[in-house]
C-alpha cells in the first residue's frame, strides 16, 4: 500500500528542497490576500452549493443544501398521534449528547445539585471531541494572555464572532485546563511542570496543550470515567437518540422524545432543564467532501433545536480541515491532525515548493491548496484519481530532534504504519476534508437559549468561532459551554415548574412545511449516515 | 476492468466484497446498516473491535474494523461490548499508591503474566508490561505505557485471568494526572491573575473596538517565533 513509483519521483523534490526549506517559511498573507483566496477558491463561497431555508424562525438563512433538505425533514413521529401521557423517566436536567459537551454538562450539572439523565445516540464517548488529535487552547503562559488570545479568536473568525462569547471562551480558558487536571487528565509537560505547548494555524502564541496526539481521547475518557462514578446521580442512556424537543403548554422546554436505536422503542423523559450537546453534521458530507467527523454527526440537535425555536447564526459557514489523508483510499478524508504543522512541517506541491504559510488559519490554507490542484494543477494524483499536496512530516524529526514524532504523533504514526507508510521517513498526502460546522443555534454566555430552559454547547451552537475556527478552540468551546450550560441548566431547574407536555412546536412545524409547499425529502432527524450498498 | 473481489465471512455467512476494503465499508457493502460496532471511523473510539481468523490458519487475529483491511477467506466477528469490571470510586478520596490499585482491583495480583494481552491490542501496546508495573504498583509507568489504549476490550476479551486491563489504566492515568504530574507553575500564576481581574480592563476595551480597529491590531500581531 506504499507510495506509487509517481510519487516517489515527486518525493525526491521534496527532499531535495528540504534543506533551504527547513529555516525559510512561506511568508503568510495579508488580510486582503485571505479575502481573495477564499472567494475564489473555499467551498464555502460555491453559490450554488447553498440555498436558504424556507421555514421556521431563521427563515431565509442560507446553508448548505444537504443541510438545508435535512432541516426540512419530515418529523419522525405523528404529533397528533403520539401519546405523552406515560413518562418514562423525570429528572432534573436531560443532556442530550454524550460527547465532550454532555459529558462536561452533565458533571457540572450533578455538582449543582441535580439528577441528570445523559441520553446518547451512539456509546458513550462516541463522539467528535474523542478524535480531537492536536489540543486544546488556553492562554496560560507569561508571554500570553486572554485578550491576546480573543485577538486571535476574532481575526480567525473574521471578525464576526460574537464578542460575550469569545470573552467566555478565553477567560474561562485556563480553568478548564486546570479543570481537566484535577480530574486526573495527562498534559505534555516539561519535569518542572511547564505545559508544553505549540503553535496553530492563526495563533500568534503557542497555546496549544496537548496529550500526544490524543488529547481528545485523554480529555473524553477522563470525563467519561468520571461520569460512570457519579453513577448515583448521573445516568446514562446510550443508544438513545433524541428525535423531538418536547415543550409544555407555556412555551418552556420540558424534556425530550428518546428512541432506542436498536428496538425502535420510544421513551418520554421529562426534564425541568434540557442541555441539546449533540454535535455537528460532517456526516452530511456537504458538496461530497469526505469528512473526519464520527458516524453519528448527522445535524441531529439542530433539526431539533430549531422545531423547537431557536434560530440558526453562521450555518454557511463550514470548516474544511486543510490536511485530510488523501493517500491511501481506506483512509481518505480522516484526520491528520494541525499538530503536524504545528510543529514545523510545511506544505509543499508536486515539485516540492511551498505555496502557502503553513499555519495560515484553516479555510485560507484549505482554500491555497484547493488552488494549488485545481487551478495551478501543481498537485499530486493519486491512483484512484484523487490530487493532494504533501505535508512533510519528516521535517519535525529533523527540526526538534529524532524521535519527536513518535514522541509527539503516535496516533498519526500508528494510522499510517497501518498502510505501509512510515510517516517519520516519507511525507504524507493530503487534502481539506469536511471538519467542523462553524455555525450553529444561537445561545448566551450561560448557555441558555430562546427557550426556557433549553440550553445549548458545543458543535451545535454557533457564534464564537465567528466563520472560522482555529484549531484547539472546539475542545475548549465544548468544555467552557459544557460546564456553563450544565451548571446554568442545574441551578435554573430548581425554579421550573413545568405545565401540561404538548408537541404543537411539531405540529405548527408541519402546518409551516405544508403552507410553504414543501415536500420533504427525507424524515429528521437523519439519526446515522446509509453507507450500506444498494442493492438491485 | 472488474473490480476484483474477494470471499469473506462475517458471522459465518458468505459473502463477495471488493479487495481494498476496510472490514467496516465491507460489512457495509454486504448491506450491514451499522449500529453497533462503529464509531468515529478513524481509530480512536474503540467501537469497533473485531477478532477473525483466515481460512486454513488456526491463529485468532485482532483489528479495528475501521482499519483492517479484508483478506481472502477472513472469518469476521465484532465484539462492540464487553463487560469488563470497572470499579467506582470518588478520585478526590484516593491517594496514588500501590494499595489504591491492589484495594480497587485486587484480581490484578492474579495476573499469569502470559502477554495474551499484548498479542490482542489493536494499538500494539505492551499491556503485559503495564500490568506488571500495575501488580508492583508503578502507576506512573501504567500510565505512561497505557496512554494510547483507546478501550476497545479486546485485551480483557482474551484474558484468561479475567483482568479488566484497559479499567486498571485509566485508573492510573487519572491517579498520575491528578496526583503525581508536576504542576505547573505558570497556569496557576494565570488563574490567579484572572480571578484578581487582572485583564478585565483590557478584555473590555478590545471588545468594544470597531472592525476597522480590530484588523489593524489583528495585522500588527506579533507572532511567537517557532
Amino acid at each position: 500500500m506504499s507510495y506509487t513509483p509517481e510519487m516517489r519521483e515527486s518525493i525526491k523534490k521534496v527532499e531535495a528542497t528540504r534543506p533551504y526549506r527547513l529555516h525559510n517559511d512561506f511568508p503568510p498573507m495579508s488580510l486582503q490576500e485571505r479575502e481573495e483566496i477564499l472567494r475564489k477558491f473555499h467551498p464555502d463561497y460555491i453559490e450554488d452549493k447553498m440555498r436558504p431555508i424556507r421555514v421556521g424562525v431563521s427563515k431565509g438563512q442560507r446553508m448548505p443544501l444537504e443541510l438545508a433538505d435535512v432541516m426540512e425533514g419530515k418529523p419522525r413521529i405523528d404529533p397528533d398521534k403520539f401519546d405523552l401521557s406515560e413518562v418514562d423517566y423525570e429528572t432534573d436536567v436531560l443532556v442530550i449528547g454524550g460527547g465532550g459537551a454532555g459529558a462536561a454538562a452533565a458533571l457540572m450539572a450533578q455538582e449543582h445539585g441535580a439528577k441528570v439523565i445523559l441520553a446518547t445516540k451512539l456509546r458513550f464517548g462516541d463522539a467528535n471531541t474523542m478524535m480531537a488529535q492536536g489540543g486544546i487552547q488556553a492562554a496560560d503562559k507569561p508571554n500570553d494572555s486572554p485578550v491576546i488570545h480573543y485577538l486571535d479568536v476574532v481575526g480567525g473568525g473574521h471578525f464576526v464572532n460574537i464578542p460575550d462569547l469569545v470573552e467566555a471562551l478565553v477567560m474561562d480558558a485556563p480553568f478548564v485546563i486546570s479543570w481537566l487536571e484535577s480530574l486526573g487528565m495527562m498534559f505534555d509537560k516539561e519535569p518542572d511542570g511547564t505545559m508544553r505547548t505549540q503553535h496553530g494555524g492563526g495563533t500568534s502564541r503557542k497555546r496549544m496543550h496537548s496529550a500526544r496526539d490524543y488529547s481528545g481521547a485523554e480529555i473524553m475518557r477522563t470525563l467519561r470515567d468520571e461520569v460512570r462514578n457519579r453513577y448515583q446521580d448521573i445516568t446514562v442512556l446510550e443508544f438513545s437518540p433524541a428525535i423531538e424537543l418536547i415543550l409544555d403548554e407555556n412555551g418552556q422546554c420540558a424534556g425530550a422524545i428518546l428512541m432506542n436505536l436498536e428496538t425502535g422503542e420510544h421513551l418520554i423523559v421529562k426534564a425541568k432543564c434540557t442541555v441539546l450537546a449533540t454535535g455537528g453534521s460532517g456526516r452530511l458530507h456537504y458538496q461530497g467532501f469526505p469528512t473526519t467527523n464520527h458516524y453519528g454527526a448527522t445535524a441531529d440537535g439542530l433539526v431539533i433545536g430549531y422545531r423547537a425555536g431557536v434560530p440558526l447564526i453562521f450555518l454557511d459557514t463550514m470548516q474544511y480541515h486543510p490536511t485530510g489523508a488523501a493517500y491511501p483510499e481506506q483512509i481518505v478524508g480522516l484526520l491528520v491532525t494541525e499538530k503536524v504543522r504545528g510543529l514545523g512541517a510545511q506544505v509543499l506541491n508536486v515539485d516540492g515548493e511551498q505555496f502557502v504559510f503553513p499555519r495560515e488559519p484553516r479555510d485560507v490554507e484549505s482554500a491555497a491548496i484547493i488552488r494549488e490542484c485545481v487551478e495551478r494543477k501543481k498537485g499530486v494524483k493519486t491512483p484512484s484519481g484523487m490530487c493532494g499536496v504533501w505535508l512533510d512530516s519528516p521535517m519535525i524529526d529533523i527540526l526538534h530532534g529524532p524521535g519527536t514524532i513518535q514522541r509527539e504523533l503516535p496516533a498519526m504514526v500508528r494510522q499510517f504504519k497501518r498502510f505501509g507508510i512510515d510517516i517519520t521517513k516519507e511525507p504524507i498526502l493530503v487534502y481539506p476534508t469536511l471538519h467542523y460546522q462553524n455555525g450553529g443555534l444561537q445561545y448566551n454566555v450561560d448557555g441558555s437559549t430562546v427557550v426556557p430552559n433549553l440550553f445549548a454547547a458545543g458543535e451545535v451552537t454557533g457564534g464564537v468561532h465567528g466563520r472560522n475556527r482555529l484549531m484547539g478552540n472546539s475542545l475548549l468551546d465544548v468544555l467552557v459551554f459544557g460546564r456553563r450550560a450544565g451548571t446554568s441548566a442545574a441551578l435554573r431547574s430548581k425554579e421550573v415548574k413545568l405545565g401540561r407536555l404538548t408537541l404543537d412546536h411539531v405540529r405548527q412545524w408541519i402546518r409551516e412545511l405544508k403552507e410553504a409547499g414543501i415536500e420533504p425529502k427525507v424524515e429528521s432527524p437523519i439519526l446515522l449516515p446509509d453507507y450500506t450498498r444498494k442493492v438491485k | 476492468m472488474a473490480e476484483e473481489m474477494v470471499p469473506v465471512y462475517i458471522m459465518g455467512k458468505l459473502y463477495e466484497v471488493p479487495a481494498g476494503l476496510t472490514i467496516m465499508k465491507a460489512m457495509e457493502y454486504a448491506g450491514y446498516r451499522l449500529i453497533r460496532g462503529v464509531g468515529c471511523r478513524g481509530g480512536f473510539c474503540g467501537a469497533c473491535a473485531t477478532v477473525y481468523r483466515i481460512a486454513n490458519d488456526p491463529k485468532l487475529y485482532v483489528g479495528l474494523a475501521c482499519q483492517t483491511i479484508v483478506q481472502p477467506g477472513m472469518y469476521l466477528a465484532q465484539i462492540p461490548f464487553f463487560p469488563a469490571e470497572k470499579a467506582l470510586y470518588d478520585i478526590n478520596q484516593l491517594k496514588p499508591e500501590p494499595e489504591t490499585i491492589f484495594k480497587l482491583y485486587p484480581q490484578v495480583l492474579r495476573c499469569l503474566g502470559c502477554g495474551t494481552c499484548t498479542k490482542s491490542c489493536p494499538q500494539e501496546l505492551d499491556v503485559r508490561a503495564y500490568m506488571a508495573a500495575a501488580m508492583r504498583g508503578d502507576i506512573a509507568r501504567v500510565a505512561d505505557l497505557s496512554f494510547d489504549c483507546i478501550m476497545c476490550g479486546l485485551c480483557s476479551a482474551r484474558c484468561p485471568a479475567e483482568e479488566p486491563q484497559y479499567n486498571i489504566a485509566i485508573l492510573c492515568r487519572r491517579l498520575y494526572g491528578k496526583y503525581l504530574a508536576p504542576r505547573s507553575k505558570h497556569l496557576e500564576e494565570r488563574l490567579r491573575e484572572i480571578q484578581e481581574g487582572k485583564f478585565d480592563e483590557e478584555m473590555k476595551k478590545i471588545k468594544s473596538l470597531s472592525v476597522d480597529e480590530l484588523k489593524k491590531l489583528y495585522s500588527a500581531r506579533d507572532i511567537e517565533p517557532e
